[in-house]
């Protein structure tokens, strides 16, 4: 069949596609140019690539299976605070690392709460360091993500269907295999995939909570070989490997990709007749409860131990911070104008699955591999250092663009796939169908993804450990030095400033987008 | 005038072949067994669908390869005909303006359109706040400020109860009547097509056949149209 027609032009995503497509395979070839294969793999490497995939799968599977309950919960009950949970939700994953392990400490660590409160029952105290140390704070990271990512799927079925169904009298069973699992067929596995991959390049989890022969990751091993030898060849060599490992995860994740949509629903509040049994109304609070306990008590320790410091922190932390936040406002720019076109490009051109793999070339490359191979490439042409400011702004970005592509694709495609022709046969070709209905209709997804990306780049610490000097930090960096420097006040202080403008960003840019309001 | 020159459609595994004259004006329905290719013909003519084979004139003009909205054709599909997140004036305006740019002026019109389909009060209303047959006299709305000569119906009121249908299709041909414009709509129901269509096209076996009278075909009809209809 010749090519049918298209709402809006292909064309701005394939260029975008093309210039991340530039910028990462850039880096990699620089990478692979200056390795030196040397020795080749010691012992102590091949252990790093077992602990970097063992904890990757056991994170992934985790998070996952437990975000199935409580995402089902939070679908089809309505509770007071319910939208603030699901806030809540993106606290986590857009949680500075950092700042999440200083609660996680807190909590499950040895003089935790959970570790006196064993000490009480004459029990050992809990022991965080090692694997299952860092499999807890991936789940504690991940576990929202997944919840997230698999109720945005239990949203995206219309609430017709759920009228049709309650109207079939179909029970939660009958709902479960006629709705619910095609559903996560498709976006569960999109949900381990992008887990799986978040973790494989873990670096600051493994910092804080691994470390040791037993529990390094590639990426942290590639952060040593950098700062403390200054040894770019044992470096580029490193990230060679990582890129082999994340290459393996991008392949699971564009093999996950979700398919065909449910159709259109006019925009009615979602609601269910067939979960009223007191025995599934038990379950789902259990399961919200857990949750929320799991995610809160972290944060409530965060907080406690950092609102004794607010008040004397230092100038250099404002500094970082008005830093921070010139980062992530570029950041989040720069992803937008690469993935909304992007997004609409995938969603309509025949053959896009190279676009598809350009966007995903993000999850293929690490933070430190593609920081390592900018370093590299930049290094005999200026001081790296000196643009380290837009460098981590630019980085950040594309690092967040294989979750914003999941994120918009899947709505491009339905938005287009439902109104594409409606559009086309009243000729709205172009700027106003961009302009009236497909942003319009995206708003929700595009305002969750800048939130993401905003946060996650204020939260960010990756690139700019590698290209910061003295004089110049952000905020997570700030910290991360002030707790090297024994200033654990100000630390908790700033870690608590961290996570508030975290949260506002993330909020701001979410709440502006979500308009599948409730009544 | 719409003319079909030696048409070939293709759709999956099967075709549809066309070869025929449409006057200006006429009012006909499209009517044959299910799967048959109604859909498929129509979707041609109004340009999703590309022909494998053949031509598509309008007044002699030749429009087989223009884009969907640069055809002298209004369509309602089955369904999602109205845009959700847009208000019923705003989605009648698209008929005007696709970029919704209107002058006062314009929207003076789409208010008057709005108010010659019986939804004046109602400007401000969302599509999922209105009934199916409010649903479906916004869309109608459209097509008549869009005000396109040839006005394609996929049945568009299939969901709507036999009362109501028949009050669309009367609407349908009161605004054909008023604006001159040819009618084509893909009907299952034979009361519909003798209701309102002086003429049939009949889709069967992978041949959209020339337009005749829409009585003499449902009084006598062929082997395949009287399997379908199930009349004696």
């Amino acid at each position: 069949m010749a090519d049918r027609a298209q709402p809006v032009s292909g064309a701005p995503g394939i260029g975008a596609a093309l210039c991340v497509a530039t910028l990462i395979l850039g880096a990699l070839a620089a990478v692979v140019w200056r390795a030196e294969p040397g020795s080749g793999l010691g012992p102590s490497d091949w252990q790093a690539v077992r602990f970097t995939l063992i904890q990757a799968a056991l994170s992934a599977g985790l998070s996952v299976a437990l975000a199935v309950p409580v995402a089902r919960a939070l679908a089809r009950r309505r509770f007071v605070g319910r939208g603030a949970l699901i806030t809540l939700l993106g606290a986590p994953f857009i949680l500075p690392v950092i700042v999440a392990v200083l609660g996680l400490l807190a909590v499950f660590g040895r003089a935790g709460w959970v570790s006196q409160a064993l000490g009480a029952l004459g029990l050992e105290p809990l022991r965080i360091y090692g694997l299952h140390g860092v499999v807890l704070a991936h789940v504690f990271f991940n576990l929202p993500l997944a919840t997230r990512l698999i109720l945005q799927g239990w949203q995206e079925i219309p609430g017709e269907r759920f009228r049709l169904a309650a109207q079939l009298g179909a029970g939660p069973e009958a709902i479960w295999r006629l709705l619910e699992r095609p559903m996560l067929a498709r976006t569960a596995p999109g949900a381990l995939a992008v887990v799986f991959a978040i973790c494989l390049t873990s670096f600051a989890v493994a910092l804080t909570l691994g470390g040791g022969p037993r529990a390094t990751t590639v990426e942290l091993a590639i952060y040593q070989a950098f700062r403390f030898d200054f040894d770019l060849g044992r470096a580029a060599l490193l990230s060679g490997i990582q890129i082999v490992l994340t290459a393996l995860a991008a392949g699971l994740a564009l093999r996950a990709a979700p398919g065909g949509g449910f159709g259109a629903g006019l925009d009615r509040a979602v609601q269910r007749w067939d979960a009223n049994t007191p025995t599934l109304r038990l379950l789902d609070g259990a399961a919200i409860t857990l949750a929320a306990l799991f995610l809160l008590l972290p944060l409530a320790a965060i907080a406690m131990a950092g609102l004794p410091g607010l008040t004397e922190l230092p100038a250099s932390v404002f500094r970082a911070a008005r830093t921070s936040v010139l980062i992530a406002l570029l950041s989040t720019g720069v992803l937008l104008v690469l993935a909304v076109p992007m997004a609409a490009s995938i969603a309509m051109v025949r053959r896009a699955a190279w676009i598809e793999i350009a966007g995903l070339l993000g999850l293929a490359v690490s933070p430190l591999v593609i920081g390592t191979g900018l370093f590299i490439v930049i290094y005999p042409l200026a001081d790296p250092r000196a643009l380290a400011l837009p460098v981590t702004a630019l980085v950040n970005a594309v690092m967040a663009l294989p979750f914003a592509l999941r994120i918009l694709v899947p709505r491009a495609r339905a938005v287009i796939g439902d109104f594409g022709q409606l559009g086309l046969s009243l000729n709205m070709g172009g700027g106003p169908f961009l302009r009236l209905v497909l942003l319009p209709r995206m708003r929700a997804q595009i305002g969750f993804t800048a939130g993401l990306a905003a946060a996650l780049s204020m939260g960010d610490l990756g690139v700019i450990a590698l290209f910061a000097d003295q004089d110049m930090a952000t905020l997570p960096l700030q910290i991360y030095r002030l707790m090297g420097a024994y200033r654990m006040e100000a630390a908790a202080g700033a870690a608590l400033l961290l996570l508030g403008l975290s949260m506002l960003a993330f909020w701001i840019f979410d709440r502006g987008g979500r308009w599948h309001a409730e009544p | 005038m719409l003319n079909l020159e030696d048409a070939v459609i293709r759709n999956g595994v099967f075709t549809v072949t066309a070869d025929f004259v449409i006057d200006s004006g006429a009012k006909i329905a499209v009517i044959g067994p299910s799967g048959a290719g109604k859909t498929t013909l129509i979707e041609a003519i109004a340009g999703f669908r590309p022909l494998e084979r053949g031509r598509i004139l309008w007044d002699g003009r030749d429009i087989t390869h223009d884009a969907p909205g640069a055809r002298p054709v209004a369509m309602l599909f089955q369904d999602g005909n109205l845009f959700p997140h847009l208000s019923v004036e705003q989605n009648a305006g698209l008929g005007l303006r696709p970029d919704l740019r209107l002058t006062s002026e314009q929207k003076k019109r789409v208010h008057t359109a709005l108010a010659r389909v019986g939804l004046q009060g109602l400007e401000e209303r969302k599509p999922g706040a209105l009934s199916g047959g409010q649903q479906s006299r916004a869309a109608l709305a459209r097509v008549l400020l869009q005000d396109r000569p040839l006005l394609l119906l996929d049945e568009p009121f299939a969901a709507l109860g036999p009362a109501l249908k028949a009050e669309m299709l009367d609407l349908v041909a009161a605004l054909a009547q008023e604006t001159g414009a040819t009618l084509m709509m893909i009907s299952h129901d034979p009361d519909d097509a003798r209701r309102i269509a002086d003429l049939a096209i009949l889709v069967a076996e992978g041949v959209a056949h020339p337009p005749q009278p829409t009585a003499d075909l449902l009084d006598t009809p062929p082997p395949a149209l009287r399997a379908y209809l199930g009349a004696g």
